[in-house]
Order: structure tokens, then sequence, then C-alpha cells
């Protein structure tokens, strides 16, 4: 049995539909092959939200986990984020959480708060 | 009266990406104007993912990708202010702004205008019903919870299929608020595919297409709403009501140009209600450029760049005296388009023409014909096409006449168009 | 023990309060809303009527002649928009020439000056009216008016003089005590001499506190829509088309932000609170208006709203003692032209009946103008500078639709009448009211509530009680 799918891995959004034995068919570039297999072996989202910080200019941080996770866990991936708080200074791209959730995947600053 | 060359308004991604390509085209006195207390516009608010594919070759956030610009313009030393509101531009190209510091007018001898579009409002849609607090914008509460860290409401439904209320939808949901559907007027989705995927499906929310609301419920705050499936008139159906308990109306139901300044300098507006632009990106006043948003409303930030660059690049050569003055062709949406943006093309100038365009209605099995009278300049199969996607057609400055024909972007369904030819 | 205490704080309330605070004595108005002029005086055409609608002898001619008369100085005193712009009745058929004849007797009778057009004439001034238009009356003392500011300044100077405003204390009983009232509110009991019901929708059902009444209100919703400020010029006058038993029918005029405004519907309602709009009704609205002027640019819609008036039985305004006690006062059924008569109205209330039944000395000094508000807009580059030098939060523009700074919005916050709410802050300063609709300000607007009120922004109100905008906050 066949599965339809849409992509995910850029705006264009293909419609993909991925076979029994994991070919690939609908997709515009290479990236969508890998994503109707990776959608059926082990679907994986990146996980976007704030943290609270003590900036006197933003109230919050934003921040991202570093790859995608796995579906099942961005539960427990917002789970980890609500428990963060982050001090200045900090830099896009530092990490503020390990290996969240037991993903392997860090949780990672996406703006710069300096004061 | 200080002198500028080059007035930038609205310090966003357009704004930005204007200054640093005018900045490397050789003008170095700019000034750049942010409303707002950063720069980086709507994007400070997209703490979501999937900018930057085309311009970085990477998937980022909006802050991600608006820090990389910030550091663009700073690694020039390009002169910005925050918190600078542009209140008027004349046609004299003088710009008339107040900030903490003061008020001030600048005579600049170009302004590029790059303040972004506007959501529509319940207002401006005739929302029937009560006027309870509840029914809000998608990028209002996108302000609030991704720069304030609140959530407007804990049991949400979604009028309009547009990318942002998608994305709310997703945020919301993440952070604890359970959205009950969303309903698009239309009888397609007016937003990505990949944000019906991962936002909607993900989350199991339901997309009712062809239903609009048909009432709001509430004095104080917003109790309760009812929805109804529309006919092909897109008229309410008697007797398709449906009522959701809830405490937020979030609202995605289109964006808007926000181009009062150009307006009010006396610019000619046009079809995609920006500014009417020749393909220098020059408005109907000889020096003001402008680009992004405010100009049509694009659906990638990519995109917003790079009509920046092109602003800041015919900017500067106007300002330096070299941008091509030459007879000009008009645009024009024929068939299944909904508009064409330049509304005209200098024959003279350098490099492809670019026209960006939308379709007024999903198709599929179409080509795609850009015409000079009979003469067919470009001819393109598209399997689909949809309404949210704008698109970018490029075609060779030299296949275009010099004569009073205007440049037509349409479509043709693909059996038509086989049996003419 | 107060001397008056006025029940209801819309723009009639507001003037009683304003022309009483003349006087020497303690007065307390009561409002049930959390803003004053909150309801009928918040949702209107915004129109200064010239008088030429009213039947001659009749209170509403009577006091909207007056009223439009003081307009000018009032408007100077209590810094509120105001122009004389003119109003236009147009006829477009033969056959409502007679109804023109009667508009032009009526105004004669009414004291209104006025001047008979042709078709020419007509389309000379007013280019975009439907060439279809065959005459009309032009009345140059008609104007219009920022209604918002014109209760909320009329209060706040009643205030400044000296007057006690209650907000959210609706009135429950009122008992008459010997030689005074009890009046009772879920605050408090309060004991007065004098009672001015001015309540509006709610005016019978005061009056019925304390006699039996043979009058009745009915609310009779009218339906708008507001155009963003594009391409000034679509119309110069307050463009009416003939009255009808109705009402003066869908009108089409500029405001004073020079926003468009085109109603109003007329349907009776049960509901004192149904303010609800609807497609049906708004469409029948745009198809009127679009018959008089043609070419309404509805793309640059930005609202739609519903108002209520309080539509009285007897036809006419109700400005009287009640029939058992003079001290009670019914000012009540004041429909358009309400907002035009409302400072007639409040000095007629106040000096010729008020002050002679209680025998009221005046005071010493009365202030009749309010303290200025600071217009940035209106400033020249220097004053504009001078003015952010001494305080930047002039120059930190909240609202960029309707060019609004924090500065104006903590002066808006640091007044005299309380201003407690989003919606309030958007009456009194025009922050939120473009086309954005305050997609972009809003939640500055309520930080700096917060902040004034040293409340959670939680707390937060977009207007009415409950109407709060955030749920939860989600990063602590």
């Amino acid at each position: 049995m066949s599965v339809e799918l849409t992509c995910i891995v850029c705006p264009r959004g293909c419609h993909l539909v991925v076979h029994d034995d994991l070919t690939v068919e609908g997709n515009f570039c290479p990236r969508g092959a890998a994503y109707g297999k990776q959608e059926i072996l082990d679907p994986r989202r990146t996980v976007t939200s704030t943290v609270p910080s003590d900036s006197k200019e933003f109230k919050v941080c934003p921040v991202k986990t570093k790859d995608a996770v796995p579906k099942a866990k961005m539960e427990d991936v917002m789970k980890a984020i609500n428990a963060v708080h982050v001090h200045v200074p900090v830099h896009v791209g530092d990490v503020l959480i390990h290996d969240v959730a037991g993903t392997g995947v860090d949780v990672v600053a996406t703006r710069d708060l300096l004061l | 009266m200080k002198h500028v060359d080059l007035v930038i308004v609205g310090g966003g991604s357009a704004g930005m990406a204007a200054a640093v390509s005018a900045y490397d085209a050789g003008v170095k006195d700019i000034l750049l104007l942010e409303r707002s207390p950063y720069l980086g516009g709507i994007l400070n608010q997209c703490i979501h993912n999937g900018f930057g594919l085309h311009e970085f070759k990477e998937e980022l956030t909006g802050p991600e990708f608006l820090t990389r610009f910030v550091h663009q313009v700073e690694e020039r030393h390009i002169p910005y202010e925050t918190k600078a509101s542009v209140l008027s531009i004349k046609k004299s190209k003088i710009v008339t702004y107040v900030s903490p510091k003061g008020s001030f007018e600048v005579q600049a001898k170009a302004i590029i205008v790059a303040t972004g579009c506007y959501e529509r409002s319940a207002g401006a849609i005739s929302m029937p019903g009560e006027r309870p607090a509840g029914v809000i914008t998608a990028g209002q509460a996108q302000l609030y919870l991704n720069q304030y860290g609140y959530l407007v409401g804990k049991r949400v439904f979604i009028l309009g299929s547009g990318d942002i209320g998608l994305i709310m939808a997703r945020r919301m949901t993440l952070e604890g608020a359970k959205v009950l559907g969303v309903a698009e007027l239309m009888p397609y989705s007016n937003g990505l595919n990949r944000n019906i995927q991962q936002c909607l499906k993900d989350f199991d929310i339901p997309l009712y297409l062809s239903h609009t609301v048909t009432n709001v419920i509430g004095k104080g705050k917003l109790e309760a709403i009812e929805i109804s499936e529309v006919d092909e008139k897109k008229n309410p159906i008697p007797g398709t009501e449906k009522r959701f308990e809830v405490d937020t109306l979030m609202l995605s139901i289109g964006l808007i140009p926000n181009c009062a300044l150009l307006d009010k300098a006396g610019a000619k507006i046009g079809p995609a209600r920006g500014a009417e632009v020749d393909d220098s990106l020059m408005t109907t006043i000889p020096g003001i450029f402008t680009c992004g948003n405010v100009l049509h409303v694009h659906d990638l930030v990519d995109y917003v760049v790079e009509e920046g660059k092109v602003a800041g690049k015919n900017a500067a050569s106007y300002i330096l005296g070299t941008l091509e003055e030459g007879p000009k062709v008009a645009t024009k949406a024929g068939d299944g388009i909904g508009y064409v943006v330049p509304g005209s093309v200098a024959l003279g100038a350098e490099g492809d023409v670019s026209l960006k365009f939308r379709c007024r209605a999903p198709r599929k099995n179409v080509y795609l014909f850009v015409k000079q009278g009979e003469k067919v300049i470009k001819k393109l199969y598209k399997l689909a096409m949809i309404p949210s996607e704008m698109e970018i057609i490029k075609i060779p400055r030299k296949a275009l006449e010099n004569n009073q024909e205007p440049l037509e972007v349409s479509l043709v369904a693909k059996e038509d168009a086989d049996h003419v030819r | 023990m107060k001397d008056i205490i006025i029940v209801g704080g819309g723009v009639i309330g507001a003037f009683i309060a304003r022309y009483l605070s003349q006087y020497d004595a303690k007065i307390l108005v009561l409002e049930k809303e959390n803003d004053v002029g909150d309801v009928t005086s918040m949702a209107n055409s915004a129109i200064v009527h010239s008088g030429d609608d009213p039947v001659p002898g009749t209170l509403k001619a009577k006091f909207n002649v007056l009223g439009n008369a003081m307009f000018d100085q009032v408007s100077k005193e209590l810094d509120v928009s105001f122009s004389r712009v003119g109003s236009m009745n147009l006829a477009f058929d033969e056959a409502q020439l007679p109804l023109l004849e009667e508009l032009r007797d009526r105004a004669e009778k009414n004291g209104v000056p006025y001047k008979m057009l042709g078709k020419e004439e007509i389309l000379a001034i007013e280019p975009n009216v439907s060439p279809s238009v065959v005459a009309g009356i032009l009345c140059p003392t008609a104007g219009i008016v920022n209604p918002f500011t014109l209760t909320v300044h009329a209060m706040e100077n009643a205030c400044d003089n000296g007057v006690e405003l209650h907000l959210n204390e609706p009135v429950l009983g009122i008992e008459r005590q010997g030689d005074h009232f009890l009046v009772e509110t879920p605050e408090e009991n309060y004991t007065c001499r004098m009672v001015i019901n001015a309540a509006g929708l709610s005016s019978a059902k005061v009056a019925a506190m304390i006699e039996p009444i043979d009058w009745t209100i009915t609310p009779r919703k009218g339906e708008y829509y507001v155009l963003d400020h594009y391409g000034p010029g679509l119309v110069k006058h307050v463009l009416f088309p003939l009255p009808t038993k109705k009402g003066k029918g869908v009108l089409v005029t500029m405001t004073t932000s020079m926003n468009y405004l085109v109603g109003p519907s007329s349907e009776f309602v049960q509901s004192e609170e149904d303010l609800a709009t609807d497609t049906l009704t708004l469409n029948e609205v745009k198809a009127q208006a679009k018959a008089m002027v043609p070419g309404i640019p509805f793309s640059q819609q930005i609202r739609v709203f519903a108002g209520l008036r309080s539509t009285p039985s007897t036809k006419d305004f109700i400005i009287e003692s009640s029939k058992t006690y003079r001290e009670f006062i019914n000012v009540a059924g004041i429909e358009s032209p309400g907002l035009a008569s409302a400072p007639a109205i409040g000095k007629y209330v106040a000096e010729e009946l008020a002050a002679q039944i209680l025998g009221l000395k005046k005071k010493e000094s009365w202030n009749p103008c309010i303290r200025p508000y600071i217009h940035l807009q209106l400033m020249t580059q220097a004053k504009k500078n001078a003015l952010i030098h001494e305080d930047p939060s002039f120059g930190d523009m909240v609202c960029n639709c309707e060019k609004v700074s924090v500065g104006e919005i903590n002066d808006a916050l640091h007044r005299s009448v309380p201003c407690l709410t989003i919606k309030a802050v958007k009456k009194r300063t025009r922050a939120g009211f473009g086309k954005c609709q305050g997609g972009f300000c809003q939640p500055r607007v309520l930080l700096l509530l917060a902040q004034r009120y040293g409340i959670s922004p939680l707390e937060v109100l977009y207007g009415r009680e409950r109407s709060e905008v955030l749920e939860e906050e989600v990063k602590k």
C-alpha cells in the first residue's frame, strides 16, 4: 500500500506518493524523496518556541530544536523548553538545552539578546 | 534640514536588503528608518522556521534570518534609526519623521518605501455578530505570544487559511491552547500545502473549506462563534450552521500593502494595492522606489529580500544618474491572473525582466503565456497553480518590442492551447 | 447628602454635569459602563444637525437649533474637533420634491439658514453625487464633530470643576424619603436632593423607579460602515437622502478624522445590548448609499458597527420634572438630533431647571475650558521638537496609522475622567482607530494601561467588563 504525503521540506509543498518499497514519486527535488522515506520510517519535526529571558528589551527569547526531533516527542520537547530560563547575553546558536528530551538534538537560541 | 542621498522607510527585510544593496552599489549616504525599537520588522515575531532557503541555502527561523541582515547592515556601518516613525513623504522627496530624539525633516535624493503590510481586520469583512474581545488577527496573537509571552485564548477557532493563521494554530497548540478548527471561505486553502500538513494535520485540526463565520457571540469576551457552509456565490447556506464554544476567533483573512505614505505623497496605486512601479521598482514619482510587501504581498521572505536588493541597486543608480530612462512597455494581467508587478518594463534596461504575479483561482494543467500583442514571448506548462503562491517568471528583455502593445500574462487551459496550436 | 445625582454619563449627562459644575453644589454622576459616552453617544453619525428636519415647535427643533449655535464655542473650550461642513438633503426623484418643500418650510420656521439647489449646482459642488439627483437643500450650519471626545471632554470639564464621577456603578433603585431621594447602587446607598435621569436607553426604567410613566423608550439600531481616510474629496458635505418615517436615511459623510462614515440602518430591537451587525442590513445600507454616491470606495472599509438610538414613544425629547416630584428630572428619548442638542439641553437642564428648583448659587469662578490636549500632528516642526526634547515619549509613536505617541496616550491616562480600557484609549486618542485596527499597536496600549494602573497585563480590558484580551502568561 502506498501513502500520500505533503512534503514539508520547502514552501513548494510537493504532493508525494511513498510506495511500500520506500520509493517516492511526485518530489521535485531529492530532499523530497528523503523526506518521504523519513516520514514513513521516523517522522520528525523542528520545534520552535520561546523561553523567558531576563533581557530588558525582550521578555522572551525565541528558540528552536537544532534539527528535527521525533514527532512523537514534540510534547516532551515543549515541556523541557518551558522549564528553561535564559540570561543575557545570548547569541544566535547558543545551546540552551543539550539533548532535549533524550532526542540527541539541542535546543538553541535563534536571536541575539545582548542587554 | 538634513540632506541624505537615500532614505529608506522601513527596517524590515525589504528595507535592510535595499540598504545593503544600495550601499554595495556605491551610495554610502543612507538613512534607514524603522518605527519599532529594533530592525527586522515582522520577522521578529515569526519565530517558526522555513525562511532563507533561497537567500542563504538553509532553513532559518525569522529571527535568525533577520539577524543575518542586521549584521550585513552593521558591518557596512549603514546609519539607521529605530523608534523612528515617518509621518509623511513629499513628492519633493522630503521625509518627515519623529523619534524620541526629536522631529526631523530630511531632504533625500531618492527614497525607498519598504513599510510592509497589515492584516485585514474583522471590520474590513463586515464580520457579522457582536464585538467582544477575543476576535483578533493572527499576527496580533502571534505578537502577543512570541514577543510578549501571552496566550490570547485557550479555545481557539481560526477564520481564513492564510499562512499566519496556520502557523499560529501550531504555535498555540504547542503552548497549550486547543484549536477547534479553521474555516476557509474558498473551496481551497490559501496557505502553503506544507503548512496545512505540519500545522493542521499534524495536530488533527479540521479544515472546513467553503465555510465562513456567520455569527460572533459575546458581550465582554467571546463566548461562541457559528460557522456555515457557503454556496458557489459564497453566500451562507441556511441549516449548515455549526457552533463552537471558543474564547478566541483568530483571523487570517489576508494582508494589505501598507502604502498610505506613498498614496498620500501622490504616487499612483496599482491593482495589487501597492504603488504602481516600473521594473526598476520606481513609483510614478521620480526617485521614489518601493519594494517588499508594501508593493505587493509576497509568499516568501526570500523573494522580498530579492526585491529589496533590486530597489536598492536601482535607487543607487538613480542617485548616481545611471538609471535607464528609455521607453517602457506596460504589463497587463490577462485571463486567470490577479495582478502583475511591475506595471511597466523599460526596454533599454539591463538584465532579464522579472514578472511577478498570482493566479486568481487554483488551476491545473495550464499554459502560462507571456505575450506582447500576438507575439508569444514565453509559454510555460504548469501542472498546478494556486493563488497563495506568488509566481515569478523571467523573460529576456531583448524579446520585447518597442510598440504600444502591453506585455500580457495569461493562463490558458492545456487542452484549449493544444487545440489552438 | 449630595445635592444632585445624575444617572448616566453619556453626552447628555456630561453636558448637564458640565453646566451644573458652574454652581456651588455637590454633584455625583453615576455611569453603569466603565467609560463615559460608551453607548449611544459613542456609536452614531457624529453629526451636528442644522435643525432643518425636526417638526417646528418641538423640543427637538428648539434644542437642535440652540445646540448647533453653541458648537463653535463649546468645541474650542472643550478641545473637540468640530467643523461646519454643511449638509445637503438630496431628492433623486421628482416625486420627492414635496418632501424637499416640507424641509424648506421647517428650516424656515426653525430659523435655520438654507439654500435650495438645483441639479447642476449640486453636481458642481458634489461631483460624486449620482447624476440622477434632481434638487436639494443645503444647510451651511450643519457640522461634523468627534463624538467620543465631545462626551469625555465635557465630563472632564465637569470633573475639573468639582463634579464627582463614578464609573461601573449602575443604579439599582431610587426611593423618595422625606425631602430627599435614596439612590441605591451595588456600591453604596446615596442620598440626594435631586435626581436627573439621563440614562439613555435605560431612562424609562430609571423614571419608573419613582412613579408610573406613560412613555416608553425603544432601542432602535443603526448599522454603519467606516472607511479609511484614503483620498479625501469623495464628499464635502454631510449628504442625506430625504427623510422617511424611519429616520433621516442612510447618510454619507466624512468625519472629523477624515474617515468616511456610511449609515445608519434603522430597526427597532428588543435588547438594550443588541449591538450585533448583520450582513443583510449592511448590504442594504451599502445599496442605499451607493444610490446617492455611486463611487464610495468600499474597498477601503475598515470597520462596521451598530449603535442604538433611544427612541421615545412620545416622538419628541422628554425634558421635564417627573409628575410627582419637581426634584426628579427626566431627560429622556434623546435620539437624533441629540448630539447637536446636547450642549443646549445640558445648559437648559442645569440653569433653567435644576438651579431654579434647588435655588443653586453660581461659584465665584468657573473654568469653561479643559487643559488642552497635545496634538503632535498639528504642531509646527519647531514646537514638536521642543516638546519631544522636553519629553521624549511624545516622539515614541505607538499607533502608526493614526500617529499617536506614548506621550499623548499617557496624557489621556492622567486626566480627571478615568481612562480604563483599550477602547477608552482609542476613543480619546484614536490609537487603534486606523486601518490596521490596533493590529500593531494594541499590545503597547495594553502595557501602558497595565503600567498606569499597576495591574497585570492579564487584567487589562478591551472594553466592557470581562473583556480581557490576554488569557494566560505562558513564559514566566
